[in-house]
């Protein structure tokens, strides 16, 4: 069977099948698929008997669910305030001269995408970074090489 | 306003380590119901993530309500610029917290408990966990029914917002809902509700094990108590500070500044700025119209010396409602944009100076029209950089 519906199946037994296991259950799905596709949310919406439009509707109000495809690490750099007046954007630089993409975009071979957010709430040890759930804090464009190459040899 | 001859005072209650919580839940359910409403109420605690609404009054009317299933809900969205206390809170002493929520569920007769924690921080949930599996084995033990769950946010703003928290909880689009009626009467899955802020909880819990004169003692009228401040920006020491209130800004700026303190944002994006030629006369409390109006957050500080634009400062947080709006009512949403719109075309000489009171006069209708605490409050900073740095708005 489809692994991504096989996935549904499990998250929906685990959660239930109400409206409001919807989120934990698109949680669930970027979790492990990293964003979600048209045919995620259509199926979701099938084996929760909600309209696919509803589910269309909730997953794309949420910034951390994606619904484009996505690397294995999705990299959050922070651009509120204090991390854009503690330089955030020679973080932001060093990443992109490390990995050749601009926001939004993902490594030809999938493993980084990099993304802007706001506030983490990191402002004392800023700039500040998500990689997937892993906090960053205190970036300068030196440390964050060394923090890249670290999940590059995982 | 309060004169400003008041000095910095450390509290030292949120973080201190105790290793007595099963002593503090045991004794506290032993009382009335009412009596630790009284408790509440005489502490005066206003709520820590903002509104300031009395904690003790919130409970109180929870309590009156005849349904049969009722939730006590902790407000973990931490989401404000420039705040991160909760998450130190659930970290460092999340056992207040939980000890907090199975008083407030045995104060108005509920069993079911959540955690509504934010995105960013589900780094915190295996600890966290850990803590509630602990807390909830005891709570067996001695025969009181309470459940806490996690319910973890996905990157929105806008879940801070209490009923937003609801429709979010529900499975749906985080867009809030109109008030009346009130969480307590109709809140999550539309039963009876009590939501909390994660330091308020924390706070409940040094009312109950020490008495409310302990709490009320600290503070000044209408502001008691101790809070925590999130300081960040141009300061040679950010961090977290738990300090009574009443303080004035200027001794606050004496204490965290780095000697050239422009201005001081209190209260976060959606609080306000306030100039070096203010810091004497503001008070940082709940009576001046200062700290935290009606957003989910409390306590942020963010400092700015002469180094920074307050153009850039304004951009960024325009910026950052503009994308955390939920798009629901035309005010905030239509708002958002224009004011961002229109402070970068003031800048590139496109309009004339005098468009910026048009868009004052915008953000004041957002104030009046917005249908909740983030549409509302957007006016607090534009207003207070505008008319306080508009020349820097302009040139």
């Amino acid at each position: 069977m489809n692994p991504v519906k096989d996935l549904i199946k499990t998250l929906a037994d685990e959660h239930g099948r109400s409206r409001e296991n919807l989120l934990p259950i698109l949680q669930g799905v970027v979790e492990k698929e990293k964003y979600l596709t048209e045919y995620s949310m259509v199926e979701i919406a099938r084996e929760l008997d909600l309209p696919a439009a509803e589910v269309f509707g909730t997953a794309t109000f949420y910034s951390f669910l994606e619904h484009k495809k996505m690397g294995q690490y999705v990299i959050r750099i922070c651009k509120t305030i204090t991390c854009a007046m503690k330089g955030k954007n020679q973080v932001l630089l060093a990443i992109q001269d490390m990995l050749k993409i601009g926001i939004g975009e993902t490594t030809p071979d999938g493993k980084f995408s990099l993304l802007e957010t706001n506030c983490l709430g990191w402002c004392h040890k800023a700039p500040a970074m998500l990689v997937n759930d892993d906090v960053h804090t205190e970036l300068t464009p030196e440390s964050i090489r060394e923090i890249l190459s670290s999940y590059m040899k995982k | 306003m309060v004169a400003a001859t008041y000095q910095l005072k450390r509290a030292d209650f949120i973080f201190k380590n105790e290793n007595d919580w099963e002593k503090v839940l045991s004794k506290t359910l032993e009382s009335e119901p009412r009596e630790l409403i009284n408790e509440l109420m005489s502490s005066e605690l206003k709520g820590r993530g903002g509104a300031g609404f009395p904690t003790g009054l919130k409970w109180k009317l929870s309590s009156e309500e005849k349904s049969k299933t009722k939730y006590v809900i902790c407000n973990a969205d931490e989401g404000e610029p420039g705040t991160f206390k909760d998450r130190e809170i659930l970290t460092k002493v999340p056992y207040k917290v939980l000890t907090a929520m199975a008083v407030c569920g045995h104060v108005i007769g509920s069993g079911k408990g959540y955690i509504y924690l934010r995105g960013e921080y589900k780094f915190l949930v295996p600890d966290l966990e850990k803590a509630i599996k602990e807390f909830e084995y005891y709570c067996k033990e001695i025969g009181f029914k309470f459940t806490i769950d996690i319910f973890m946010g996905s990157g929105a703003y806008i879940c801070g917002e209490e009923t937003a928290l609801f429709e979010s909880m529900e499975g749906k689009r985080g867009e809030p809902r109109n008030k009346p009626p009130f969480p307590t009467s109709i809140g999550y899955m539309n039963e009876p509700t009590v939501i909390n802020n994660v330091e308020t909880l924390a706070h409940t819990y040094t009312i109950f094990k020490y008495g409310s004169k302990k709490f009320y003692d600290l503070g000044v009228q209408y502001s008691r108590g101790s809070k925590l401040f999130s300081v960040s920006g141009d300061t040679p020491k950010p961090g977290i500070y738990e300090l009574e209130l009443g303080m004035s800004l200027q001794d606050f700026v004496s204490e965290f500044g780095d000697g050239d303190t422009k201005a001081v944002q209190v209260g976060g994006a959606s609080g306000f700025l306030v100039p070096r030629k203010r810091f004497e006369e503001t008070t940082i409390g709940f009576q001046g119209k200062l700290t935290g109006i009606s957003l989910p957050t409390g306590g942020s500080m963010m400092l700015f010396n002469s180094s920074r634009s307050m153009f850039n400062v304004l951009d960024n947080y325009l910026d950052f409602f503009n994308e955390e709006s939920c798009g629901q009512c035309s005010p905030c949403r239509v708002g958002c944009q224009q004011l961002l719109k229109g402070i970068k075309a003031v800048k590139r000489g496109e309009k004339t100076a005098l468009y910026l009171d048009k868009l004052l006069k915008l953000s004041e209708t957002m104030q009046m029209t917005a249908k909740c605490g983030l549409g509302q409050s957007v006016g607090n900073s534009f207003s207070s950089i505008v008319e306080n740095f508009r020349e820097e708005m302009i040139y």
